[in-house]
């Protein structure tokens, strides 16, 4: 009797099945064994990441201001063009101009990388049932996982740095854009689709011609939410290095300010990041509502 | 250009393959398709339908919705695939198509106009017109011309750049008709094409169809729920419901010997003179000659015929006249150009028979049916009209 009240109340101790060792070995083993991979991802990363803040870099804050005025315009409204212009202003009259490049190069580098990823995942998704129910679970998985989670893998394969960091952004950015990109692509009437294959169109054709354009609103929504989800995703990914080493963006300022109770700097830091997810927003939005009204 | 399409034991199943294979088991045998379902619980959406469409033939199947006739449409350009039987297009077995050829044969042979027009919302409206040509490769400068020449046959010239979402239901019909035209299709198929628009402009849109099938030499499949416009468009009619045909027939025939009481129901509403046209009770003519035939042969053909006359037509079957058996015997020039009596009492092959009826008291003889061409097309003879009309 008391043998089944010790095993069945209390948790016996020789049932603990202690995971960390063979996790551990399971990390080393991976890394080791497809070192030549990550190294590979490493680099084209890293390469990514420094072509897109040296375009950033590049470009004069000058012209940056002019053509989210004229964006903003041409999108919208001369309201919405000003609105941009002077958020935009405001990051460097605040002083964050160098350290807002920094976040948006990952931000940007990340979207992009998302998109080349996501596109082709979301429209192989909506071709194969199989994938599809696989990729159900991998997306639910990764939406219900606290952003923490996401710094884990990329640590433990690209270590401390801006790669992990951008790794981090993908990862938690790529799911919304794959789903829109599926459902764009089956939520089209069946008979647009009859349409198209009874014209005799190949599978290519069905593709370029019928189901992405049809697709393209519920896509540009998709990279709305994937841009949305990095720019959330930058302050964590700023603990890791994200900014790069040595450099502090906005996201890794704000962290510190907040870790270290420094509350005007934080404010400050809090609202440039603001503005950058405001501009960013309505710069989005814009492009989606214009394929709105031509593809209604 | 028309082809003829042969149905050889067609059947049309739904479900999961397990299914699907236990229900083909069951097609033959005397369980409805209610009970097949139940069984098997595979819905059998067509079953063992065994007819021929005629080439250049206006044919409507009719029937009420769930009765199979859209699932059928679909095998005729295999967006459905039969579980068993064949088709036949002209001499080519479509039900044997591997993909290369089913494409080209969609790209080329085929086309459908739907229900609800399943226009692309991101094309304008010549693009959406231009589009089958685009599939097939068709180069940019003549895809255009094409296009144009096809939406100014439905009457939307001058919104070839609109985008779809600005035309009213009408107009988008009648995109989606250009759109069918442009590949110059032998087979077209309609999907209960009008169903979803007002009754006043599906008048319209009945009338621009007979008045475009008659310039055009295209066998034409199109379906409806509604008896009115089968009766109005259809050369023949098959009634079909729960997966197969009641009944085939001109809309004479169905009218004549309905084949049991769903048929005289579903006639009930139909009032007959103002839907039964000419073409739909006019016959072939025995022997027509052609303008430069030989007076001899003219002659020999008549009498083996034992006509009293024939008909003469050009090279291209337009209608002349005729000539009479005494004026062949009598003449001694070597063709019968000469001899042609130029006669202008015709009647349009899509005249309703009331109308045709004074004409026809009038004249003495058989009547010549021609097309919008002025095309012979057949003969009108009295007694079949008096016939037709007091069958009523």
């Amino acid at each position: 009797m008391t043998i089944l009240k010790n095993f069945f109340v209390e948790f016996p101790e020789r049932l603990i099945y202690d995971p960390e060792a063979r996790i551990a070995r399971f990390i080393d083993w991976a890394g080791d064994t497809f070192a030549f991979l990550w190294g590979a991802i490493r680099q084209f990363l890293l390469r990514f990441a420094d072509i897109t803040h040296a375009f950033l870099d590049f470009v004069p804050w000058s012209v940056f201001v002019v053509v989210l005025f004229i964006a903003g315009w041409r999108l919208t409204s001369w309201k919405m063009g000003l609105l941009l212009a002077v958020l935009t202003f405001a990051i460097g009259m605040f002083g964050y101009w160098d350290n807002m490049l920094l976040s948006l190069t990952i931000i940007l580098a990340g979207v992009i990388i998302s998109v080349i990823l996501g596109l082709p995942l979301g429209i192989i998704m909506s071709k194969s049932e199989k994938l599809e129910a696989v990729m159900r679970v991998v997306l639910d998985t990764m939406q219900t996982l606290p952003a923490y989670a996401y710094l884990i893998p990329a640590l433990m394969f690209f270590g401390f740095g801006r790669a992990a960091g951008l790794v981090a952004v993908i990862i938690f950015a790529l799911p919304p854009l794959i789903r829109l990109t599926y459902l764009g692509i089956t939520n089209i009437s069946d008979e647009m689709i009859e349409a198209g294959l009874s014209f005799g169109s190949s599978p290519m054709q069905m593709l370029f011609k019928i189901e992405l354009p049809q697709a393209l609103k519920s896509i540009a929504a998709g990279i709305n939410q994937t841009t949305m989800m990095a720019v959330s995703m930058i302050v964590l990914a700023a603990m890791i290095g994200a900014e790069g080493a040595g450099r502090q963006g906005v996201a890794l300022i704000l962290y510190r300010a907040v870790v270290g109770q420094r509350a005007a700097e934080a404010v400050v830091a809090g609202f440039v990041l603001v503005f950058m997810a405001i501009i960013l927003d309505r710069l989005i939005q814009g492009f989606t509502e214009r394929f709105d009204k031509g593809g209604e | 250009m028309a082809k003829a399409v042969d149905i050889k034991n067609i059947s049309v199943v739904f479900g999961t393959s397990k299914q699907k294979q236990a229900a083909k088991e069951l097609l033959d045998s005397d369980l409805t398709a209610a009970e097949i379902r139940e069984k098997t619980g595979a819905t059998v959406a067509v079953r063992n339908l065994d007819f021929s469409i005629k080439e250049g033939e206006l044919f409507v199947i009719v029937g009420l919705s769930g009765s199979g006739k859209s699932s059928f449409i679909r095998t005729l350009n295999l967006l459905n695939k039969p579980i068993r039987g064949q088709i036949f297009v002209g001499d080519e077995e479509l039900t044997a198509f591997d993909a290369k050829k089913l494409r080209q044969y969609r790209q080329n042979d085929v086309s459908m106009v739907f229900q609800n027009f399943a226009l692309l919302t991101h094309r304008s409206v010549i693009g959406n017109v231009e589009y089958p040509l685009e599939v097939q490769g068709v180069g940019e400068k003549k895809r255009r011309e094409t296009a144009m020449e096809a939406i100014k046959l439905v009457g939307l010239d001058g919104w070839e750049e609109h985008m779809t979402f600005q035309l009213s239901g009408g107009m988008k019909q009648r995109v989606g008709l250009a759109r069918a035209l442009t590949n110059d299709p032998e087979l077209l198929l309609m999907d209960e094409p009008y169903s979803a628009l007002d009754p006043l402009i599906r008048r319209d849109m009945q009338d621009q169809l007979l008045k475009l099938e008659d310039e055009m030499d295209r066998t034409i499949l199109f379906i409806t729920h509604d008896m009115n416009e089968a009766f109005r468009l259809g050369d023949r009619i098959a009634l079909m419901k729960d997966a197969e045909i009641v009944q085939i027939g001109t809309p004479d025939e169905f009218f004549d010997k309905p084949a049991n009481d769903y048929v005289k129901n579903f006639i009930a509403d139909v009032d007959k003179t103002r839907i039964l046209k000419v073409r739909s009770i006019m016959e072939k003519p025995t022997y027509v000659a052609k303008k430069g035939d030989g007076v001899k042969e003219t002659l020999q053909k008549v009498k083996e015929n034992d006509m009293g006359f024939c008909y003469v037509t050009d090279e291209k079957r337009k209608f002349l006249g005729y000539v009479r058996l005494e004026q062949l015997q009598r003449s001694k020039g070597k063709t019968i150009d000469r001899l042609i009596n130029e006669d202008d009492t015709v009647i349009y092959r899509n005249a309703y028979l009331r109308e045709a009826w004074s004409k026809l008291s009038e004249a003495e003889y058989d009547l010549p049916v021609v097309d919008g061409k002025g095309r012979l097309r057949g003969i009108l003879n009295y007694d079949v009209v008096v016939d037709a009309l007091a069958a009523q």
